[in-house]
């Protein structure tokens, strides 16, 4: 029978999102066998990879929240974390616009607010700084976040997983949790590609699902409701136009921050996201209607944008556990399950959760370590564990210099695959070849960053999958865009 | 740099397809003794080599070549005037060094990175394609989007096949042949969505890519919306307004695993900006002046990345008089001008009704069989008289030049058409005999070379000719 031929582990872990790659990454450093379960075929596959990518300074969050205090911790820590795991990251700030009296007077309470949750050198500032910051906005008056950041969420997630790997935890992709039973001394875990899973303890950080995998352990109660956000991406070309995030002053009654400008860590500028409580949990299309009207309001905040800068779209669904007709926040929950011992929920992890994720480890440690000592067992640290990870080559970012000398130590330096994005072919190769094993067309694009410029593929992607045919075998009809189900080709041709 | 080197030329083009190629050629003839043309792919052509269908030539060598063959005699013309093509280098920045000092160009390549100076430079770019993410198709991203010049790569050249159902959105020529192309090969394309009223490519081309094939085109629709949550599943086609706007409840829904993009084309001048050269804000196109100088001085442009051409004739044509004229103001001479209404000569979209697209030559001639009062028939419209013998052709029995690609034993695509047009009805039958042909690659294979023959109406056997050199 399959359950005595159970892969037994100390921890299972539900989600390879942000949140589950830092609480898989933490408990790397103890002697735990750790497994993380993913039904996609790669990490940040849900909102983790489909959101504004900012670091946010925590002033927009209820103080005494779990939210504030998590994402103030966060945000203070992540450009040491991000050095140490090779991220890309940058404090660039963050301005928020006033346009009238009442816009000014949220703004007041939101500096004080995050003074309470301590944020750090926020202030109002007026029409001529706003100028300065954020040329073409206009409004009468503004605040200003000097800690927020900007980051690439695709390679803090991998970054996080490969170096949980590297220190031991296991990955299993494209493994869906089907049935959870509840046993004496744990639980019994069956994912959809037929593996049993036996552990002690189980973490549920399953984003969007995380009431449905709460219900499936026995613990019923929660529920999340799928709010999408929409998003515009524009060319590098536009870069010149924004240098700082700009948001509108946070009007009550919304469902996220409102739709912002916001420069990317690769040049580009991204617009979004709308807020939509939508029933279809998996549903991250754009509609005509969203669409028309993100692109009226990014227009109103920046006027000097023009509808040929687009290059792209891109949407997710924040698992929010305030209901429609209420809006707003409620509280990320982590906690042990009193019913239910050994089960970890992490239900409701919307934004900030990002910005959160490593404090919210911690704390999901923590609870780890109460649960062993009430087995008299403890959480003994690894000499062994490493907490840094080699940043990937970034051919395009470096001086002319380096350049030659890595073409001069290997010539795939010397071959542009991507010509958007300047991404080299041993870049292109590393990200095939990439630690965790994922293979598909976006995992490559998310490690190398190649087919992500204005021609969308349209010069790489012939060339990638050259590669993958000639030189790794792969056949045509095999090659997905992101895991099974998503095959990009039907075969040969003849 | 110091250790690096750099390499002196007086002409220094970028792109070797046939802007590139001609423009070699026309800074040679002009007496420029250096004359370099940096290509980033493996092998010069650009374009054209993925090209595989015949109506390139007409012009300047006033014959039906295929792409690939057209390119082949432009890397001919340029080396034998002795230009230097150097592929595999990927140009990253470019600057106009102090007067007299030319024109500094890096680029990167598997054998370093390497700094050109150059008396003059000739922008050869190109374009790209106009993708799904510019024009902001709402729906989902599911796999199986694609713009057709990828699919044309994919399909003539990697021996990769997108699905078998196919929509096509945009009926520009590349979007037109690529319907046609993946008839052949199989697949069954369900319908051409045009958002224009009238379709956006020649009229031979819908008249022979189309037509010939009973693909439906929807003038005055487009794409509303995609569906399919991993893979395509369908697209929703709707009408549009006057404002190009889909209109509520004219939604069709067509079934398909692919959605080939053929949505326009956008000159590519990202090596062109990190010189100042300015560009038209609307076209993206480089600016230059009567004699294609940009307003970055010795800073040439050609083709594409200049303004969109229907014809790589014309592309060419323009690429050896900014060769020339790169090479005069070297020496002071006088500049050529170029004739801008050269190039917009061919009829677009549908053919005339009731008439023949004669496609001999690049008039495209709409031929009309009419019968006068004695009940004897002639034809009109025609420029010249071989217009006629087309027309009665068309009318009796057609026939086409079929262009394709055979396998080899390496499973690489050699591209191939017949030795002359074989009857119309005949092309399914001609294309299955050569699907279980694999030509033979001990030896290399030579652009002419027979590979095999297919049958035609008559029972005579048709020569199949490589059109390209194998690599």
């Amino acid at each position: 029978m399959k359950e005595f031929s159970a892969h037994q582990t100390d921890i299972l872990i539900i989600g390879a999102g942000g949140v589950g790659c830092a609480v898989a990454r933490e408990l790397s450093r103890y002697r735990q066998k750790i497994i993380v379960l993913e039904k996609e075929c790669d990490v940040a596959a849900g909102a983790s990879g489909r959101n504004s990518a900012v670091v946010h300074a925590g002033f927009n969050n209820r103080p005494g929240s779990l939210m504030a205090a998590l994402c103030v911790e966060g945000s203070q820590g992540f450009e040491q974390l991000a050095r140490e795991l090779g991220v890309p990251y940058k404090k660039t700030g963050k301005v928020l616009a006033a346009f009238d009296d009442e816009d000014m007077n949220i703004l007041k309470k939101l500096v004080a607010q995050g003074e309470t949750n301590g944020c750090q050198g926020l202030r109002l500032i007026g029409a001529g700084e706003m100028e300065r910051l954020v040329p073409g906005v206009g409004g009468i008056g503004g605040m200003l976040s000097p800690e927020t950041a900007i980051f690439d969420p695709f390679t803090y997630c991998v970054a996080l997983a490969e170096n949980a790997a590297e220190n031991g935890a296991k990955f299993k992709f494209n493994s869906e949790v089907e049935m959870i039973r509840k046993e004496a001394d744990g639980f019994l875990v069956t994912t959809s590609d037929g593996e049993t899973y036996q552990t002690p303890v189980l973490i549920n950080c399953a984003g969007i699902g995380a009431d449905r995998i709460s219900e499936k352990a026995g613990v019923s109660g929660y529920h999340l409701y799928p709010c999408r956000g929409e998003y515009f991406i524009l060319d590098k070309v536009a870069d010149e136009l924004l240098s700082v995030p700009v948001y509108p002053a946070p009007r009550p009654g919304i469902g996220g921050l409102g739709v912002h400008l916001t420069p990317t860590i690769d040049g580009n500028i991204i617009i979004g996201p709308s807020a939509e409580y939508i029933d279809d949990r998996d549903d991250v299309s754009s509609t005509a209607p969203v669409m028309d009207k993100l692109w009226t309001e990014a227009q109103t905040l920046l006027p000097a944008l023009e509808r040929k800068y687009i290059i792209g779209n891109y949407a997710g669904i924040r698992p929010k556990l305030a209901p429609p007709g209420e809006g707003g926040y409620h509280d990320f929950v982590i906690k042990e399950e009193e019913g239910c011992p050994g089960l970890i929920n992490l239900i409701g992890i919307e934004s900030p959760g990002l910005t959160a994720s490593v404090p919210i480890a911690r704390m999901v440690t923590d609870i780890v370590r109460e649960i062993a000592a009430r087995s008299h067992r403890e959480l003994t640290e690894k000499t062994s564990f490493t907490a840094v990870r080699q940043a990937s080559v970034r051919f395009r970012e470096l001086p002319e210099e380096e350049q030659a000398r890595l073409i001069e130590q290997d010539p795939e330096y010397g071959e542009i695959i991507c010509r958007c994005q300047k991404v080299t072919k041993k870049e292109i190769r590393r990200a095939i070849e990439n630690p965790l094993g994922v293979r598909s067309i976006s995992a490559i694009k998310y490690r190398a960053w190649a087919t992500t410029g204005r021609c969308n593929g349209g010069y790489c992607l012939t060339r990638i999958v050259n590669m993958l045919i000639r030189e790794y075998g792969v056949k045509a009809e095999e090659i997905t865009y992101r895991g099974a189900g998503s095959e990009m080709f039907s075969g040969e041709v003849k | 740099m110091g250790a690096r080197g750099t390499v002196n030329c007086d002409v220094l083009v970028i792109g070797a397809g046939p802007g590139g190629l001609a423009a070699a050629k026309g800074a040679r003839e002009a007496g420029a003794r250096r004359v370099i043309v940096l290509e980033r792919d493996a092998c010069p052509g650009g374009i054209l080599n993925q090209c595989i269908h015949d109506g390139f030539g007409l012009i300047r060598y006033k014959e039906q070549l295929t792409g690939p063959e057209y390119a082949v005699r432009a890397e001919r013309e340029a080396t034998e005037a002795g230009a230097k093509i150097m592929t595999g280098h990927q140009v990253v920045r470019m600057e106009r060094m102090a007067a007299g000092e030319g024109i500094e160009v890096t680029a990167v390549s598997a054998s370093g990175l390497k700094t050109f100076r150059a008396g003059a430079v000739v922008l050869a770019l190109g374009c790209r394609e106009r993708t799904r993410g510019a024009i902001s198709i709402p729906g989902s991203r599911p796999a199986g989007v694609f713009t057709a010049g990828v699919i044309q790569n994919f399909v003539n050249i990697r021996n990769v096949m997108p699905g078998h159902r196919v929509v096509i959105l945009g009926s520009g020529d590349v979007g037109m042949i690529m319907a046609r192309r993946l008839t052949l090969e199989g697949a069954k394309v369900q319908v051409v969505a045009e958002i224009l009223p009238e379709p956006a490519g020649l009229a031979r081309n819908v008249s022979q890519c189309l037509y010939d094939y009973g693909i439906p085109i929807l003038c005055s629709h487009t794409v509303s919306r995609i569906i399919g949550r991993r893979k395509i599943e369908a697209v929703e086609i709707s009408e549009v307004d006057q404002n190009m706007r889909p209109v509520p409840g004219t939604e069709q829904r067509f079934d398909c695993d692919a959605l080939v993009l053929s949505v326009g084309l956008i000159p590519e001048n990202e090596i062109a900006q990190t010189a100042g050269v300015t560009l038209d804000p609307k076209t993206n196109g480089t600016l230059t002046d009567e004699y294609l100088q940009t307003d970055v001085e010795g800073i040439f442009s050609c083709g594409n990345s200049r303004r969109i051409m229907d014809l790589a004739d014309f592309v060419s044509e323009q690429g050896e008089l900014a060769g020339r004229n790169a090479v005069a103001h070297l020496t002071g001479e006088e500049m050529e001008t170029w004739d801008e209404s050269r190039t917009t000569s061919m009829l677009k979209g549908y053919p005339v009704p009731d008439t023949v697209t004669c496609t001999l030559c690049p008039n495209g001639c709409q031929v009309r069989r009419v019968a006068d009062e004695n009940g004897t028939f002639t034809y009109e419209g025609n420029k010249c008289p071989r217009g006629i013998d087309f027309a009665e052709q068309e009318r009796t029995a057609p026939r086409r030049m079929l262009t394709t690609t055979v396998r080899d034993a390496d499973g690489h695509l050699i591209p191939v058409r017949t030795g002359q047009p074989i009857s119309r009805e005949k092309m399914f039958d001609a294309m299955k005999e050569m699907r279980t042909f694999t030509a033979d690659c001990t030896e290399n294979i030579r652009c002419g070379d027979t590979l095999t023959y297919v049958t035609d109406k008559d029972g005579s056997r048709i020569r199949v000719i490589a059109t390209a050199d194998s690599r």
